[in-house]
Order: C-alpha cells, then structure tokens, then sequence
C-alpha cells in the first residue's frame, strides 16, 4: 500500500500522477521528450534500454518492468534478453557505442561526479555525439528520480511481468503524455 | 572544464537549459511547480529548503548555493536558517513538521525504498499532510536528478557567494521561467 492516500488504485508511477496532476505534466512531458521524441540520433530502443538499466541498478521493480518491456518492444526482443543485458550488458549483443553510453548511464546512477573524462573519451571514440552523451546522463539523471519517486512513496507495482509485456505497444503507440 | 561542448559561460544547469532547450522546458516546467508556484501549505522556503538540503546531501555545489541562495530570499533574507539546515537540520530554526519532512528527503535520497512507514507517521504526527510528504518525496527525488545532471557533465560552478546571491534573488522574484542574467553582466563587487 502506497504510503498516501493516491485516490486511485493505478499501478506504479501512475497513482501518484493522478494524484497530483500539476507535477505530472513536466514529468511526462520529459519522459516523452527524452524517451519517445523522434528529433534524436538515439533510437527510442535504445534511450529506453538506458531508462531501463538505471531502474534495474535503483532496483526499482515498476520502472524496470515498464521500460524493459518497451525497450524489448522496440528492439524486437523478449524480457529475457532485456535481463540478460541488465544482468551483463558488457557480454551482450549491442553496438560499442551503446556499451559505452550504459557505462556512463551506470556512473550518473551512482552519483554525477563518478562520471569521468576517459568514459565521455571512450564513447566519443565510438561514435558518440555531446548531444548523445548529453541525453545518456539526463536519461540516467532523470531515472534517479522517477525511481526514487516511485519508491519512496511505496506504489504498488503488478507482480506479473507479462502484465507490462502486453501493455508495450500501446503505450510505444501513445506515448508519455497520455499516461494519466 | 564539461564533458561536452555547451557552447555558452552560463554556470551549472543553465549552460544545459541553453544548450538543449527541448530538455530544458519540462525541467524548468517541474521546478517552477514544484519550489515557485503557490502550495496549499508549504511555503516556497521551506520546498527551497528541501531542495537546498538533498544537493548538499548529494555535494552538488551548484545547485546547494544556488537553492540556498533562493531559499535565504524565499524566508526573508534568513542565510540563518539556510546555513543551520545544512549543519544539522535536526537542531535548525524550523518547525518539528519540516524537520520530519527533510528526514524524508534524505532517506529518499539515499534510495526510494529507505523510506519508511514509521518516517511517513512521524511527518503525520508533526501535522504533514498528504500532499505535504507526496511534494517532499518528489522533491528530494527530482534533486537527485537535477544534482546528477550538473555534475555528470561536469558543468562550470563558479565559487563565488556573491554571484549565487544576485542569482538566487532573481529566481526568487521571478521564478524559474525568466531568462538568466549573464555572469558577465552582473557587475559583480
């Protein structure tokens, strides 16, 4: 049970959305723009593979769930080969450039001043821009947040993982902005 | 020097909010609601407090001095209070109810997960309301992103109290939304 009364008995970060509907606005206007906005040289895939490794490291079960299930949608993936990448995303199938941005992404989550010139250096050597980089640490940044908010208020998060598996595409349809 | 090229000498998160303005407007969107806008109860000293406090937790100096500054012309010129908060908050100037709500702040902080039932029915027993501990929750939480984003692209914090104070003063006369005042037009002393 959350630790306030929402009003409301929607799962994760949307009870507290609804239930305060002049915060959620900003909110989901950044997740739209950092995750979903068609304006970037990273593909929505992969800007919410990196939303979705950062939850995992804050352990937070609902984003972790939501956003691995939309970056499985959009990389054409099943959720084990989205754990598999959280579990070990060094081992995995993924471009250099991207194992260099999760490295940075896993930095930011610890705190921003463990990010280092020589991890901003090896990503630029593969192929990454500023404003890639740029993205990659308010990804990360932004997280830590929505995280934190999701937890520290104590929703409650369906236990199933289909559950989030099936509601993917529509919300990769729709978008942020609708979420409430 | 940052880790990208910004292409401006604004200091901390505005040199972000001019180099990527599509970013910029949702961050600047959730600030101004959550510290400047007008709160049932909480009054904007008291969210600048919170913010204030967790960048000192997360040893952001940028957004530490520049929420300290706003949060001192928030409480009527109280550098006081601001500078007690960040000391030990446990024996600051402030209510028992604010007290309990920056607990809060810094277990949320810490992790999501660290806070509490028993730290949400103390902040209740001090007389927080609901919206109360949802606004300190979400506070703390979007400081440990704004914190997070100055310092992970290493972004220029000049030391220099006079400079955060002629900063702080304008946010807390006009609010988040207005343009920044060049560092080199501020005719500083």
């Amino acid at each position: 049970m959350a630790h306030i009364d929402l009003n409301n008995d929607l799962p994760g970060i949307r009870g507290p959305m609804a239930y305060r509907p002049e915060t959620a606005e900003p909110l989901n206007a950044l997740a739209e723009i950092l995750l979903r906005d068609d304006n970037n040289t990273l593909t929505r895939g992969e800007r919410e593979l990196i939303g979705t490794y950062v939850s995992y490291l804050n352990d937070c079960f609902f984003c972790q769930n939501v956003h691995g299930a939309l970056a499985g949608h959009y990389l054409q993936c099943d959720i084990s080969q989205i754990d598999a990448i959280k579990d070990d995303f060094r081992s995995a199938e993924l471009s250099p450039k991207m194992k260099a941005l999760l490295s940075i992404a896993a930095s930011v989550q610890k705190g921003g001043k463990h990010v280092t010139a020589e991890q901003i250096e090896a990503a630029r050597a593969q192929g990454a821009t500023d404003v890639e980089i740029h993205d990659t640490v308010l990804i990360a940044a932004s997280f830590c947040m929505f995280n934190r908010y999701v937890d520290g208020l104590g929703t409650w998060a369906p236990p199933d993982r289909q559950f989030y598996v099936d509601r993917a595409p529509r919300r990769a349809e729709e978008g942020y902005q609708s979420s409430v | 020097m940052p880790h990208i090229n910004l292409s401006n000498d604004y200091p901390g998160i505005r040199s972000l909010f001019v180099y990527r303005p599509e970013t910029a407007k949702p961050l600047n969107d959730l600030v101004q609601v959550l510290l400047h806008d007008p709160h049932p109860t909480l009054p904007a000293g008291e969210r600048e407090l919170i913010a204030t406090y967790v960048s000192n937790l997360n040893t952001c100096y940028y957004c530490t001095n520049i929420h300290g500054a706003i949060a001192k012309h928030q409480l009527g010129n109280d550098a006081e209070t601001v500078k007690a908060v960040l000391t030990d908050a446990d024996t600051a100037p402030v209510s028992d109810k604010l007290k309990a709500l920056l607990r809060i702040a810094a277990k949320v902080q810490s992790g999501g997960k660290n806070v509490t039932e028993q730290d949400v029915s103390a902040a209740r027993e001090q007389g927080a309301t609901d919206i109360e501990i949802h606004d300190t929750v979400l506070i703390a939480a979007a400081f440990c992103m704004y914190n997070r984003y100055v310092d992970g692209l290493a972004t220029w914090q000049p030391h220099n109290d006079e400079l955060y104070d002629k900063m702080g003063e304008q946010r807390a006369r006009e609010g988040y939304g207005t343009p920044p005042i060049k560092v080199s037009e501020m005719k500083l002393t």
